[in-house]
């Protein structure tokens, strides 16, 4: 074979007249991902900056303000500073807002405003390629995000052990569990003031009752199992754990299993109300 | 043109629960054919086109596309179709060239086929000083242009086009219709839907009358003035109150008249002729206007109704 002919990516077949070649799965998730990257293109700087800033000032709040108090006064909890309590747990939470918040407005405007979804199945590509595709970079955004706050967060000692790396997954997971469920809501409302009422009666209690910034324990017998409702709150027992390098036992499993259970049901539920709102 | 069948609907139907926005059409198109589906904002134009473009499922009868079944085949049917709906829906966020490239993608076009095709759509559309510009701030007519090009990424066998002028100015839809003339010319069958009845008549070689969800009339646009209309209308107003008075008078010397609220459309094979008759009557309109039938008139006679209100 020569050399250029091996170069030369050969024609797809797909402006022919006639039957055309038909796109594999991977294909069209390429395809989809594309968009999103062509998006995410012109937006990136800023939101790379926020991602760095983002620790730095939870750890100057928690770390040093709060910290210092939590500390004095009572020596921290349990065995650890707050810092080290507190940063896993906000780990966790961060990558809960990120997806939900990722999962809002840009899903909303793909369906109503600038409605690309629409144009897009007049494409081969079907429903569940626009999930992949705007999933996968979703997921990609959460994962670095995670990672640089992880990053940030160990260069001040908030953690314990190398075992952290561990909360980049589980942060990923968080944040889908999340996002997924939060794009089946985009894809059913018709304005975005739902997303304001979401945030305020939905994602506010459930982050500040997910033992995110103090002890389960803290709390009346009859508010702990609030935390259990939502993933958030398995997500951060998750990541405390990693943190301190500590298997928690099979419990740790469980709580995987309700993360995963929720971003399941929120594809399922996604991809059924997508499908009735642009294919009916 | 051919007689190959690349539009096949027979008793075709949509309903959304009780609403029957589609009623048992039959229609036929052939390769390298222009054709219409004219009608009023709700007559179920849309439906169709949502129905050939297989992103609505079919509610009742038959439809082929291509020749395949789109219950079954719609992605490979989509892979030969190129559509450019109601509405832009452009990512305004992205450049001009950049829709063309990630929509190129979604057909499966390798990178070399994309900046190939980019090239020679954004020559067809007049867009190539534009090309590195976000899509945000163009005018309509460009845009409209953006998305046209955009459905003949995949150089696509039927070209949908679902009201393709509405909301343009009359400059713009002329350098629409310029662009379209010349897809016709390389042989793409182009399907249309619209309520404009000179852009009816200044594209399709054929075409059907909707209303209702039903086909009331077929054929093309000479045919369907020659059947449902007479060759000339004078377009009569008067004066308030004088237009009931005069109607009798009218209808005596006109082969048919429709009383709108603000002038009486009077149907004749020759204007002048019957003009003269209605002064020799005493019949004096504040203005009188002499011109040929169009489409609408075919469609006023069919529904009783303007095909814009």
């Amino acid at each position: 074979m020569r050399a250029d002919a091996t170069q030369t990516a050969p024609p797809s077949g797909r402006l022919q007249p006639g039957p055309r070649p038909a796109m594999r799965l991977g294909e069209r998730v390429r395809a989809a991902t594309g968009h999103h990257l062509r998006v995410y293109r012109r937006t990136w700087r800023g939101s790379v900056i926020s991602r760095f800033l983002s620790p730095l000032f939870f750890l100057a709040a928690m770390g040093l303000g709060l910290g210092a108090l939590v500390d004095a006064g009572s020596g921290g909890v349990g065995q650890q500073s707050y810092l080290q309590f507190v940063v896993p747990g906000i780990v966790a939470y961060q990558a809960a807002l990120l997806g939900f918040g990722d999962a809002t407005y840009p899903v909303l405007g793909y369906i109503k405003w600038n409605r690309m979804y629409a144009a897009t199945l007049a494409t081969p590509l079907g429903v569940t390629d626009i999930l992949l595709g705007h999933l996968s970079v979703l997921a990609a955004n959460l994962a670095v995000a995670t990672a640089i706050f992880v990053g940030v967060s160990a260069l001040f000692g908030a953690f314990a052990s190398w075992w952290v790396l561990l909360a980049v997954p589980v942060g990923l997971l968080t944040g889908l569990a999340f996002a997924v469920p939060t794009f089946a809501i985009s894809a059913t409302i018709e304005t975005d003031n739902v997303f304001g009422i979401l945030y305020r009666f939905v994602l506010t209690p459930v982050l500040l009752f997910s033992g995110t910034f103090f002890p389960l324990e803290q709390l009346p017998g009859w508010l702990r199992p609030m935390a259990w409702l939502t993933p958030l709150g398995h997500g951060v027992v998750l990541t405390r754990d990693a943190a301190l390098g500590r298997w928690p036992g099979p419990v740790a499993l469980v709580h995987l299993l309700v993360i995963v259970v929720v971003i399941a049901v929120g594809w399922v539920l996604a991809h059924r109300q997508l499908t009735r709102r642009l294919l009916s | 043109m051919t007689d190959e069948v690349l539009l096949e609907a027979r008793g075709l139907t949509k309903s959304f629960g009780e609403f029957v926005a589609v009623d048992g059409i039959d229609v036929l198109v052939r390769r390298g054919e222009a054709f219409g589906f004219l009608g009023p904002n709700g007559a179920g134009k849309s439906s169709t086109m949502r129905m050939v473009g297989c992103v609505s499922p079919v509610t009742g009868g038959r439809l082929r596309i291509l020749g395949l079944d789109p219950a079954v085949d719609g992605a490979a049917i989509r892979a030969r179709l190129g559509v450019c709906p109601q509405q832009d829906m452009l990512d305004e966020d992205l450049s001009v060239e950049e829709n063309l490239w990630v929509y190129g993608r979604f057909f499966g076009l390798s990178r070399r086929e994309v900046r190939a095709r980019t090239d020679e759509l954004l020559e067809f559309a007049q867009l190539t000083d534009r090309r590195h510009d976000r899509v945000e701030p163009l005018s309509g007519g460009m845009k409209r242009r953006l998305t046209i090009a955009r459905a003949l990424v995949n150089n696509p066998e039927v070209l949908l086009l679902d009201e393709p002028t509405t909301g343009l100015d009359p400059q713009a839809r002329h350098v629409l219709w310029d662009r379209l003339y010349r897809l016709k010319r390389e042989g793409v069958t182009l399907i249309i839907t619209t309520h404009y009845m000179d852009e009816a008549e200044q594209l399709c070689d054929r075409l059907v009358v909707m209303d209702h969800g039903r086909i009331v009339a077929e054929g093309s646009p000479r045919e369907l003035i020659e059947a449902y209309s007479t060759r000339e209308v004078v377009e009569l107003r008067f004066e308030d109150e004088q237009q009931e008075r005069h109607l009798g008078s009218v209808e005596a010397l006109a082969e048919r008249v429709e009383a709108l609220p603000d002038r009486l459309l009077v149907y004749t094979a020759d204007g002048d002729d019957t003009l003269a008759a209605l002064h020799g009557r005493g019949v004096r309109p504040l203005s009188a206007l002499v011109r040929r039938s169009t489409l609408e008139d075919v469609f006023l006679h069919l529904t009783g109704r303007s095909l814009v209100d």
